[in-house]
C-alpha cells in the first residue's frame, strides 16, 4: 500500500515538472504575440525590424518547451540543487518560504511610506524567525542595527537614495 | 612592449593611496562575502556592486578587480573547510581540500590553495597583458556577422558543453533571452514586453537578475528545505605548509595554471573543464594516487591554480571583446556597462589608463590577497560559524537594499522578487543558471552585431557565413551539438551498459552550473 502511495507521490512530482514547459510556452507564445505588434516607425525600416529577434526567441521557446514536454511525459526528470544547508529528504517546508517571500513583499509595499530603517528590520527580523531563530531579543537587535547601519552607509556614505520614511527628519 | 608601458602607467595609476585602499577595501569585502556558505563570485560582485556607486569609474572597477579576486579566494576557503562549493568551478577544490581538512590538514589546503591562487593567478596575469593586446588586434578586424557568430557560439557553449541535460539548459538559455528583449530596442526605439509599464522601458538590469536568482533564489529555496542541523564545521590555525607539501604543490600550481588560462580565455570556456582536468591530471601524475579520494595536496593546488588561472583568462574576451563566458564576467560586464564602460576592441584604445589600472590592480589584488589570507584564515574560518538564519536574512536585507538604491524606486524590489521566484523554480526543476544570465545580457547585444551584419550587406542572410572564421565557429558549434548525440547512440546500441568510469566523470563535470551563484 505504501508503495502505491509512494508512485502516485512520485507520478504527481514527475509531472508538476510539466509547469516548466507550460512557463515554456507562455513566454513563447507572449513574446510571439508581442513581436507580431511591433508596430513601425521611422527608425524601424531596415533589414533586421524589432520583430525579428522576439519571433526567433518566441519559437525557440515554444520548441524547447516542446522538448521539455517529451523529455517529462518520457521519464525525464530535472536535478534538484543540493547543497551544504539544504536537506531534500525533508518534506517541503511551506511555511518558511510563504513568510520569508512575504517579508520581502511587504518590504516592497511599505518602503516608501514607511521607509527603509523600520522595513529592513522587520524583513531581517522576520526572515531569520522564519528560518529557525529562536533568540528573538537578540534576532530583533541584529536586525535593527543591520536596517539602521545598512541606511547610514548606504546614505551618508555612498550617497545613495533610500527613503527613511516615518523617520524621516529623525535620522 | 607598448603594452609593458601601459602596464606600468596603469601601476602608477593603481598604486596611488585612494585607489590602492578601493582594492584592499574589495579585496578584504570580496574574500568575507566570498567565504560565507554557498555564495560564489558571481553572487559576491552581485551583492557588493551597489558600494561602488559612489565612485568614479576607475576607482569602481580597481573595487570590483579586488571583490573578484577575493570572492574567489574566499569561495576556495569555504570549499576547503566546509565543502560547500559557491561555484561549480571551486568543487574539484572542495572534492580533496574537504577531505584535507577533515584529516586534520586543513591549514596545509588552505595554505596551497592560497598560494597556488597567488601563482597561477599571477601568471594568468600576466598571460592576460600578453595576449589581450593580440586579441584586441585580431578583434578589430572581424565583422559584425563574426562577432554574431562568437555569441551563438558562447550561448552555445553555456548550454552544450556544461549541464547535465541540455534541454533545460535551453529553456535556460530561451528564458534569459526573452528577459534580455524586454525594454526599448536601442536601435530603432520601439518598445518589446514592457506591457505597457514604464519602469520596465529601460529593460530589466543584468544585476537585477542575478541578485534575484542568485540571493533571492537562494535565500528562498534554503527557506522550502533548510538543513535543521548545520554540518559542522572544521577549525584552522594559521595556513602553513612543509617542505614535501611545497615539494608536491609546486608542479600541480604550473601545471593548473596552464590548464586555465587557455579554457578561460576561449570564448567558449569557463573554469569548470579546465578544473577538472587538472583535477584528472594531478590523480594520473601524482606519486601518491592512493591519497586521491582522501585528501590529497594535489588535488587541492592544480584545479585551485586552474581555477584561479581561468578567472584571469575569462577576462581576455570580456575586455576584449565584450564577450562574458561565465555568471561571474556577465556581472562584470553588467558592472561596467553601469558606468557606461562598453567593453570591446575599442576600450583599449580610448581607455587605456582604465583597462590597464583595471589589470594591474589585478596583480596587485593577488598580492593582497596572500598577505592578508593566509594570517586571516582563521577569522573567515569564523564567518562560516555564522547562524544560518541570520546569514539568509542578511542576504534578503542586502539584495533589497541594493536593488533599491540602484534605481531609487520598489518597482526593482517587484522584480526582484519575480526573479527570485524564477530562481526556485530553476533550482526545483534542474534549470542551468549560466544560460538565463549570460542570456540575458548577450541576447541584446547578439542582436545589435545582426542588426549591424545585416545592414552592412543590405538584408543579405549569407553574409553571416561568409567569412572563414564565422563558417569554423558555426562548424564548431555544430560538431558540440551532434557529436555527443551520436556517441550516445552508438553506445546505446553497442553496448547497452555504458563503461561506468566515463559516464561517471561526464556526470561530475556536467553537474556544474547548477551550483554557479
Amino acid at each position: 500500500m505504501t508503495s502505491a502511495i509512494g508512485t502516485a507521490r512520485s507520478a504527481l512530482s514527475d509531472k508538476s515538472e510539466l509547469l516548466v514547459a507550460a512557463l515554456l510556452f507562455v513566454l513563447g507564445v507572449v513574446s510571439l504575440i508581442d513581436a507580431a505588434m511591433v508596430t513601425d516607425n521611422a527608425a524601424s525600416v531596415g533589414p533586421l525590424s524589432s520583430s525579428v529577434f522576439p519571433t526567433v526567441v518566441g519559437v525557440m521557446l515554444l520548441g524547447v518547451g516542446a522538448a521539455l514536454l517529451v523529455d517529462v511525459l518520457r521519464g525525464g526528470r530535472g536535478e534538484m540543487e543540493g547543497g551544504e544547508d539544504v536537506d531534500l529528504e525533508q518534506p517541503t517546508a511551506w511555511a518558511p518560504f510563504f513568510a520569508v517571500g512575504g517579508f520581502f513583499l511587504a518590504n516592497a509595499v511599505l518602503i516608501e511610506s514607511v521607509g527603509w530603517p523600520l522595513t529592513g528590520t522587520l524583513l531581517f527580523f522576520g526572515s531569520a524567525v522564519a528560518l529557525g531563530s529562536r533568540r528573538y531579543v537578540m534576532t530583533l537587535i541584529v536586525s535593527a542595527v543591520i536596517a539602521f547601519g545598512s541606511y547610514l552607509l548606504f546614505v551618508y556614505a555612498l550617497g545613495a537614495f533610500l527613503p527613511a520614511g516615518i523617520l524621516q527628519g529623525v535620522i | 612592449m607598448d603594452s609593458l608601458t601601459l602596464l606600468m602607467e596603469g601601476f602608477a595609476a593603481a598604486l596611488t593611496p585612494t585607489y590602492l585602499m578601493f582594492a584592499l577595501i574589495g579585496v578584504l569585502l570580496g574574500t568575507a562575502v566570498g567565504v560565507l556558505p554557498g555564495i560564489g563570485p558571481a553572487m559576491t560582485v552581485a551583492l557588493l556592486l551597489p558600494l561602488t556607486f559612489s565612485l568614479d569609474a576607475t576607482g569602481a572597477i580597481i573595487m570590483f578587480a579586488g571583490i573578484y579576486y577575493g570572492g574567489m579566494y574566499g569561495g576556495s576557503t569555504a570549499s576547503i573547510l566546509l565543502n560547500t562549493p559557491g561555484e561549480a568551478s571551486a568543487m574539484m577544490t572542495a572534492i580533496e581540500g574537504n577531505k584535507m581538512a577533515k584529516a586534520g590538514r586543513a591549514a596545509q589546503a588552505l595554505a596551497t590553495a592560497a598560494i597556488g591562487s597567488f601563482v597561477a593567478g599571477t601568471i594568468a596575469t600576466g598571460l592576460l597583458v600578453l595576449v589581450a593586446p593580440l586579441v584586441v588586434d585580431f578583434a578589430i578586424s572581424i565583422t559584425p556577422a563574426d562577432y554574431f557568430a562568437l555569441m551563438v557560439v558562447a550561448f552555445g557553449a553555456v548550454t552544450l558543453v556544461l549541464g547535465s541535460s541540455r534541454i533545460r539548459g535551453f529553456a535556460s538559455l530561451g528564458i534569459g533571452l526573452f528577459i534580455g528583449l524586454i525594454g526599448i530596442d536601442g536601435s530603432t526605439g520601439q518598445e518589446r514586453l514592457t506591457f505597457g509599464l514604464p519602469h520596465l522601458m529601460d529593460g530589466v538590469n543584468v544585476i537585477v537578475v542575478a541578485v534575484g536568482i542568485f540571493a533571492l533564489g537562494e535565500a528562498l529555496w534554503i527557506a522550502l528545505h533548510l538543513r535543521r542541523n548545520p554540518p559542522g564545521i572544521i577549525p584552522v590555525g594559521r595556513p602553513w605548509m612543509d617542505k614535501s607539501d611545497w615539494k608536491r604543490s609546486w608542479k600541480p600550481w604550473l601545471r593548473g595554471a596552464a590548464l586555465g588560462f587557455p579554457f578561460g580565455a576561449m570564448p567558449a570556456g569557463g573554469a569548470e573543464i579546465p578544473t577538472y582536468l587538472s583535477y584528472v591530471t594531478e590523480r594520473k601524475l601524482s606519486k601518491h594516487p592512493e591519497e586521491f579520494g582522501k585528501g590529497a595536496i594535489e588535488g587541492v593546488a592544480g584545479p585551485e591554480a586552474a581555477n584561479n588561472a581561468s578567472a584571469a583568462g575569462v577576462l581576455v574576451p570580456l575586455l576584449t571583446l565584450g564577450l562574458p563566458t561565465s555568471a561571474t564576467a556577465a556581472v562584470l560586464l553588467a558592472a561596467f556597462q553601469q558606468y557606461g564602460i562598453q567593453p570591446g576592441p575599442l576600450l583599449f584604445e580610448n581607455e587605456p589608463g582604465l583597462v590597464w589600472g583595471l589589470i594591474a590592480s589585478l596583480f596587485i589584488g593577488n598580492v593582497l590577497l596572500l598577505g592578508l589570507n593566509l594570517p586571516l584564515a582563521p577569522l573567515w574560518a569564523k564567518l562560516l560559524r555564522i547562524p544560518r538564519p541570520y546569514l539568509y536574512a542578511g542576504i534578503l536585507v542586502f539584495a533589497a537594499v541594493g536593488a533599491y538604491a540602484a534605481d531609487g524606486s520598489s518597482m526593482g524590489l517587484y522584480l526582484l522578487l519575480v526573479m527570485g521566484l524564477l530562481g526556485v523554480i530553476m533550482r526545483r526543476y534542474g534549470l542551468p543558471v549560466v544560460p538565463v544570465i549570460i542570456g540575458v545580457i548577450l541576447g541584446p547585444l547578439a542582436e545589435l552585431q545582426l542588426r549591424r551584419a545585416m545592414q552592412l550587406s543590405g538584408g543579405d542572410p549569407s553574409a553571416l557565413v561568409a567569412s572563414n572564421l564565422s563558417i569554423g565557429l558555426y562548424i564548431l558549434l555544430g560538431l558540440a551539438f551532434v557529436v555527443p548525440l551520436v556517441l550516445r547512440w552508438r553506445s546505446a546500441r553497442s553496448q547497452p551498459a555504458v563503461d561506468a568510469p566515463v559516464s561517471d566523470s561526464e556526470e561530475k563535470v556536467s553537474a556544474g552550473p547548477e551550483h554557479d551563484r
